[in-house]
């Protein structure tokens, strides 16, 4: 593996040697744990290891649960109180999975966060960030497919809108829709495929990870500083980095474990808060419950999705160049896929020769405009199309293409940018300054 | 993601004029201090055998429970009624006969491993899972932040449909309504199922109308939520477990990092 330069496994016994030949997975494991980490790095670097932790314990938790669960319209929901209220232990493991899945949301949307403050996905990382952008557009799939699964009337009418999007798609939309169901409505077809999917796509997602660590591995990490680990000899990264294991698992591990304090004690003791009351009322095509909302963590697209209403201009003058084509529903799928799309694209909109935010005094507020936009739709999704919200997700639907589309690009250009610390080592010694440099300075 | 909210809340406060109303709102609904609630909650077992009584004598003539197995009412952490009981308290319903003899709509007298049965006739809900299927708290702003603090609000709800009635009934399409404050649209159709000492308890409760709708309501939260009492146990050790390993890997970062942060 190509890199920052550091010491490799030698194997040394006479077995070590003879595996070592035949499969170097020692030294893969040695390697990847003793990788050089820059020793900066701030607390918001832990989100990727609480993300792996969320993977593993979905996808054991999900097992256990695929045991018991029956996917079929008459069973579903049943099966699911079955878990409840008959299996062992079994209301553990469900309330487990369903609040895990929120924070494995909560986590992700952080640790995108983390990358968009501090340039993580600036060049060399462009296929670490593309990469963690098709995690994180897996993970939304996985998490809607899943919601389905306990057959209850969000479960069911959330289904209904959300492959309904496919259906806006002009010509082929009601054919792909079909296609995607199983048949003309959401039923047992629906149900089977989903439940096959949401059980095959983490196998997916955890592929995709490998990848991703793999591409930063590669690369190194990013730090807070933007500046990169200098790699002219063993030496110099000695003094830019620490390797990864003992001193980065071990904070990593106290931060999962602060984390999991928070997430253990949300799901034993209000395990319900994050779900919807409406889905503890089995699926009923006939009963369109008054107000239909998706999980909390598709709530900002779900906003952005409903900003785009016929009476907004752009929308119009779209339909109108398009000759009707592109009618409202499908503008707001594509303002919707779009709003993610983008994020896809900001290594190369963002313009500027600074990494981290650190150092750009302009950025930084639009950045937090950014974060607090995030929020701000996140509430318009939750509530209902009417009063105010339609203008606020409209502004704020606007605001998240405007960032990425235009200001990003001309910050690089008009911004003056701080001065950046020459070594990752200056930036840490500034926080946790040398005693013999502190020694002499007071003499 | 709670942080999330409340930013969501404040962000929102500043840019509206108030004008949002709660999502699903409508009705009125009163929080009850149920035992049940909190970290350290537990169900008053005499309270769930007294909303047993109410459920059996007045809502069973309408709304099935079918999620219910009658051998639970026995189990730990809910009536805990001794298994004679359960055994002569199951027979006193007729289930549907699957037996091999039986001919398609047989009955036959209910027995410990049986579930309540469903009851449909009247076109009444199922109350299996009542008490975690409507929430009774949305606020503010529709965000449920109060839900944090006084919790869903499922038993108040159902406590608060109990109490709300105006005596006002109006007739719509050949439907009668009667108005009740705690109702989502102000009128249900269904009528007052409750009054004072519609039940009389065998340990001498009062069984006047707020009482018996509490009991019931908290009932009802042990049929949606019969393992309350198991989670919130488990919670506890592994919360005090979590506190005190993350204690101990904090001890332990803190040396690890002592010599390159050059405080050791």
């Amino acid at each position: 593996m190509a890199g920052i330069p550091h010491d490799h496994y030698e194997p040394k016994t006479g077995i070590e040697k003879w595996l070592h030949a035949r499969l170097p997975v020692v030294s893969l494991i040695y390697d990847a744990l003793m990788i050089p980490t820059p020793k900066n790095l701030n607390w918001m670097w832990i989100w990727g290891i609480v993300l792996a932790f969320c993977l593993v314990l979905q996808i054991i938790t999900g097992i256990v649960l695929a045991m018991h669960y029956t996917p079929h319209v008459d069973m579903a929901f049943d099966s699911v109180e079955h878990i409840m209220r008959d299996v062992n232990g079994g209301w553990a493991l469900r309330y487990m999975h369903t609040n895990g899945a929120s924070l494995f949301f909560f986590a992700v949307y952080l640790h995108i966060f983390r990358g968009l403050y501090y340039g993580s996905y600036k060049a060399p990382r462009e296929i670490t960030w593309i990469v963690g952008m098709l995690i994180y557009l897996a993970m939304m799939a996985t998490g809607f497919l899943g919601y389905v699964l306990p057959w209850g009337q969000m479960s069911f009418w959330g289904a209904t809108v959300i492959t309904g999007f496919f259906g806006a798609i002009p010509g082929v939309g009601e054919v792909v829709q079909t296609w995607l169901l199983g048949g003309p409505a959401v039923d047992n077809a629906t149900l089977n495929r989903f439940f096959s999917l949401h059980y095959l796509l983490p196998f997916v997602l955890a592929a995709l990870v490998i990848i991703h660590v793999w591409a930063f591995h590669t690369t190194g990490n990013n730090n807070p500083s933007g500046v990169e680990v200098r790699r002219g000899s063993k030496d110099e990264v000695k003094k830019d980095t620490l390797p990864f294991w003992p001193y980065f698992v071990v904070k990593d591990l106290f931060a999962l474990g602060v984390v999991l304090t928070i997430f253990l004690a949300i799901t034993y003791f209000m395990p319900n808060y994050l779900g919807h009351p409406d889905n503890y009322t089995e699926a009923n095509p006939l009963v369109t419950p008054a107000h239909i909302v998706p999980e909390w963590y598709y709530l900002p697209f779900y906003a952005i999705l409903r900003a785009f209403t016929s009476d907004v201009w752009a929308v119009q003058l779209t339909s109108l160049v398009t000759g009707g084509i592109v009618d409202a529903k499908f503008f707001g799928v594509i303002a919707m896929f779009g709003s993610i799309v983008v994020m896809v694209f900001v290594p190369w909109l963002d313009t500027s020769s600074v990494r981290s935010g650190k150092y750009r005094p302009s950025f930084k507020w639009w950045f937090w405009l950014l974060a607090v936009d995030f929020i701000v739709l996140t509430w318009c999704g939750s509530q209902p199309a009417e009063g105010m919200v339609p203008v606020i997700s409209l502004i704020g639907a606007s605001y998240w293409f405007g960032y990425f589309l235009i200001i990003l690009p001309l910050l690089g250009v008009l911004e003056k940018p701080l001065p950046v610390p020459a070594t990752i080592e200056e930036d840490f010694d500034a926080h946790y300054p040398p005693k013999d440099a502190s020694a002499s300075a007071a003499e | 993601m709670i942080k999330h909210s409340i930013l969501a809340a404040l962000v929102a406060f500043g840019l509206t004029t108030g004008g949002a109303q709660a999502a699903g709102g409508g009705g009125h609904v009163e929080d009850i201090a149920f035992s049940f609630e909190g970290p350290f909650g537990k169900f008053d077992q005499m309270q769930l055998q007294r909303g047993l009584q109410v459920y059996t004598e007045v809502c069973a003539a309408c709304h099935g429970l079918r999620q219910v197995a009658f051998r639970t009412l026995g189990d730990a952490g809910g009536p805990q009624m001794e298994a004679g009981q359960v055994k002569a308290f199951a027979a006193l319903f007729e289930v549907a006969d699957e037996g091999d003899d039986a001919e398609p709509g047989d009955t036959r007298p209910g027995k410990p491993a049986d579930k309540f049965p469903a009851i449909t006739d009247a076109g009444a809900p199922d109350l299996s899972l009542m008490a975690k299927g409507r929430a009774g708290f949305h606020g503010p702003m529709g965000t449920g932040l109060a839900q944090l603090f006084k919790g869903m609000g499922g038993p108040e709800y159902i406590a608060s449909i109990l109490i709300g009635y105006t005596g006002e009934e109006k007739e719509e399409a050949g439907v009668t309504l009667y108005e009740n404050t705690a109702f989502a649209g102000g009128w249900i159709s269904m009528p007052p199922p409750l009054e004072d000492d519609s039940v009389e308890y065998r340990d001498g409760h009062s069984a006047d109308l707020h009482h018996a709708s509490e009991d019931v309501s908290a009932f009802l939260m042990w049929a949606a939520e019969p393992k309350l009492m198991a989670r919130k146990h488990t919670g506890f050790l592994a919360v005090s477990f979590m506190i005190l390993l993350t204690s101990l890997l904090y001890l332990t970062n803190k040396k690890l990092w002592a010599g390159p942060k050059r405080k050791d």
